[in-house]
């Protein structure tokens, strides 16, 4: 004879099931909150911003830049995509003056805008800025629309144009969705520098916190000369250029 | 005298074989979603330079007509233009199915349209294409309520204050499409906000001509009577709204070339393009323009179907090459990213764009949605009256 589950006992099973799960789950959800907001709490108190100088800076050095970054976050391997299907989030520029034809080349990536057009523009908030000033892309909200890319003065957004294979764990990417620079955001919270600014052996890229005084990068801007590629913009790039 | 509307029969051979004929071009333009979507947008002609491509020209293309082709009821229940009003029916129906395609095409280019609930759940108020989901939305309902008051006697009454809600609405609805690319600061072809009000006469001139090229072949394909007086009356109204599209595309050139910030685009598109200049003065001004207006106003053409048919055929093909222009042509000039420098490297010259065949097939997909819905929806509900010749329309103007 088999066994029939009256009413009393499905509802005693069944209540008890969910209060178990509900405990365990929450308790994970938090234990992991907690110890993200004890180590790294994001706040405006920091901005983070890199200040690259294009007179000390090598064509080299530049391309290194480029591999530490695809090494890094693990793309540039697409095998089906051509030319500008490529994802690109950070490339090397040569820009000629055309009055005195002086030929500076410059790496040129995601801006970190204070007043990111891509994060007005994002219907569903996929593209957000952080409170210490980084870009970022939610690829669990990002519904491939890519209005941001039409709002991007830089030209520093991919669209991942095929199914992507190898992909590293601290940075998942989408086939359908938008990318670009993160600032190595995974590294930073470990309290790293990115990993193009670490490829560069000497002060031509300072990575930093721009509201801190005591920091190299505030130091820096403090004495010399710098620009914001589009300053007319009023965009307030957390990327900064010295010698262009 | 009051007005009769009927059900279309829906039983010759005729009506299966249009069916059948638009349901092969959805079928294909489904076909090719499932394709473009399984291997991704690589097998596309889009690129990360060219991020709209030719489905965002039709899609733009039918939400604009859809806005414009509402206009006919507009006139009848805003402005009270007695003989109008028979046709308004079919004016809310053409609106709401020209809609319902461009929204099917832009929907399915996404890169994730499966996240399509998303964008109905999360929203961010300050973009613009957030705005344009509400409005598109409410426009279904609005224009839908509209419907339903002129339907039912009961409601009749309240035809010109739900007209007038649906009017207003779809001005906004309109501006808010042109706003898409209005606001665009960092491209120098689109940062203007002439583009506003030029979307909303660009969507007087296409759903007009939709919907005269739909009102004269229902008519004629279920053998009713169709007057000239109201014929020729929206043919002198299509060639009035493609004289101030093309006003407003003047306005729009000479402004921008005025800017020195925007004179490379400029003469990009009016001279030096290539394929765009081509597009812009033989298909946009001579075929999308002149060639519609002269077919409606020249003399020896007057009170001619034939002529006022291909003339809001033109227009309507003038109409997808002017947006594939201001989509395509704006975003592969590239944009001004170190004034007073030169790119040698890295970014900038002229981005390239093929439409490949599965975008283009999107693309139709959608006017063939757009023109299925309408013609199931007639068969299904009076829209259309059973006659409009003239003495019907004259007496209806006089009453």
């Amino acid at each position: 004879m088999s066994k029939t589950l009256n009413r009393r006992d499905f509802i005693k099973t069944s209540s008890a099931t969910a209060v178990g799960v509900a405990t365990i789950a929450s308790g994970i959800t938090l234990t992991t909150f907690a110890a993200n907001a004890n180590e790294n709490p994001v706040t405006n108190a920091k901005r983070w911003g890199m200040l690259i100088d294009t007179n000390k800076l090598t064509e080299v050095e530049i391309d290194g830049m480029v591999s530490a970054c695809q090494q890094e976050n693990g793309w540039g391997g697409e095998v089906h995509s051509t030319g500008d299907q490529k994802p690109t989030w950070v490339k090397k520029l040569k820009v000629k003056d055309k009055a005195t034809g002086r030929i500076t080349s410059l790496p040129l990536m995601c801006q970190h805008c204070e007043e990111p057009p891509c994060v007005d523009v994002c219907p569903t908030n996929a593209s957000m800025k952080r409170e210490d000033g980084i870009v970022l892309v939610d690829k669990h909200l990002c519904i491939g629309c890519r209005y941001c890319m039409m709002a991007c003065p830089y030209d520093a957004r991919s669209f991942v144009h095929e199914d992507l294979t190898d992909q590293r764990e601290h940075m998942p990417r989408g086939k359908g969705t938008v990318e670009s620079c993160t600032l190595c955001v995974h590294r930073v919270d470990k309290g790293e520098t990115p990993a193009c600014a670490a490829s560069v052996n000497s002060d031509a890229v300072i990575f930093g916190d721009l509201y801190d005084a005591t920091s190299k990068i505030n130091q820096t801007l403090k004495k010399v000369q710098s620009t914001q590629i589009r300053a007319d913009l009023n965009l307030n790039t957390g990327v900064r250029y010295s010698g262009i | 005298m009051n007005i009769r509307y009927e059900e279309t029969q829906g039983r010759s051979l005729g009506f299966y074989a249009l069916i059948a004929g638009l349901g092969v071009f959805i079928l294909a333009a489904l076909g090719a979603v499932y394709y473009m979507e399984h291997h991704g947008h690589y097998v596309t002609g889009m690129s990360n330079r060219i991020v709209w491509g030719i489905p965002h020209v039709f899609a733009l293309f039918l939400i604009v007509a859809a806005s414009g082709a509402l206009n006919v009821a507009s006139i009848a229940s805003v402005f009270n233009k007695k003989m109008y009003k028979p046709l308004s029916r079919l004016s809310g129906l053409v609106a709401l199915a020209l809609l319902a395609g461009g929204l099917m095409v832009l929907v399915l280019d996404l890169g994730r349209p499966d996240r399509l609930i998303i964008a109905m759940t999360e929203y961010n108020f300050k973009s613009i294409f957030a705005w344009n989901i509400i409005l598109y939305n409410g426009f279904f309902v609005i224009v839908a309520v509209y419907l339903w008051m002129m339907f039912e006697r009961r409601m009749n009454k309240f035809t010109s204050k739900a007209g007038l809600a649906a009017f207003s609405w779809r001005l906004i609805l309109t501006t808010g499409t042109g706003s898409i690319f209005g606001f665009l600061v960092a491209r120098q072809a689109y940062d203007a906000v002439i583009m506003a009000p030029m979307f909303i006469i660009m969507s007087f001139a296409f759903g007009l001509a939709f919907f005269i090229l739909i009102l004269m072949a229902s008519y004629k394909w279920t053998e009713r009577p169709l007057g000239d007086a109201v014929v020729n009356r929206l043919g002198s109204l299509l060639g009035v709204f493609v004289a101030v599209v093309m006003y407003f595309v003047a306005v729009k050139h000479l402004g921008n070339l005025y800017l020195a910030e925007n004179a490379g685009v400029e003469n990009f598109i009016l001279f030096d393009g290539g394929i765009y200049t081509q597009l812009f003065w033989l298909g946009q001004i001579v075929l999308g323009g002149l060639i519609p207006m002269a077919l409606i106003y020249h003399p020896a053409l007057k009170d001619n179907r034939s002529t006022l048919g291909l003339a809001s055929i033109l227009v309507l093909i003038g109409g997808v090459i002017q947006l594939y222009i201001i989509i395509v042509g704006g975003q592969a000039y590239p944009m001004e990213m170190f004034p007073g420098k030169e790119i040698l490297e890295g970014y900038g010259g002229i981005a390239a764009y093929t439409p490949s065949l599965p975008e283009i097939m999107l693309g139709v997909g959608g006017i063939a949605v757009a023109l299925i819905a309408v013609t199931f929806l007639v068969k299904i509900l009076p829209f259309l009256p059973e006659s409009l010749a003239d003495k019907v329309a004259d007496s209806h103007q006089q009453a």
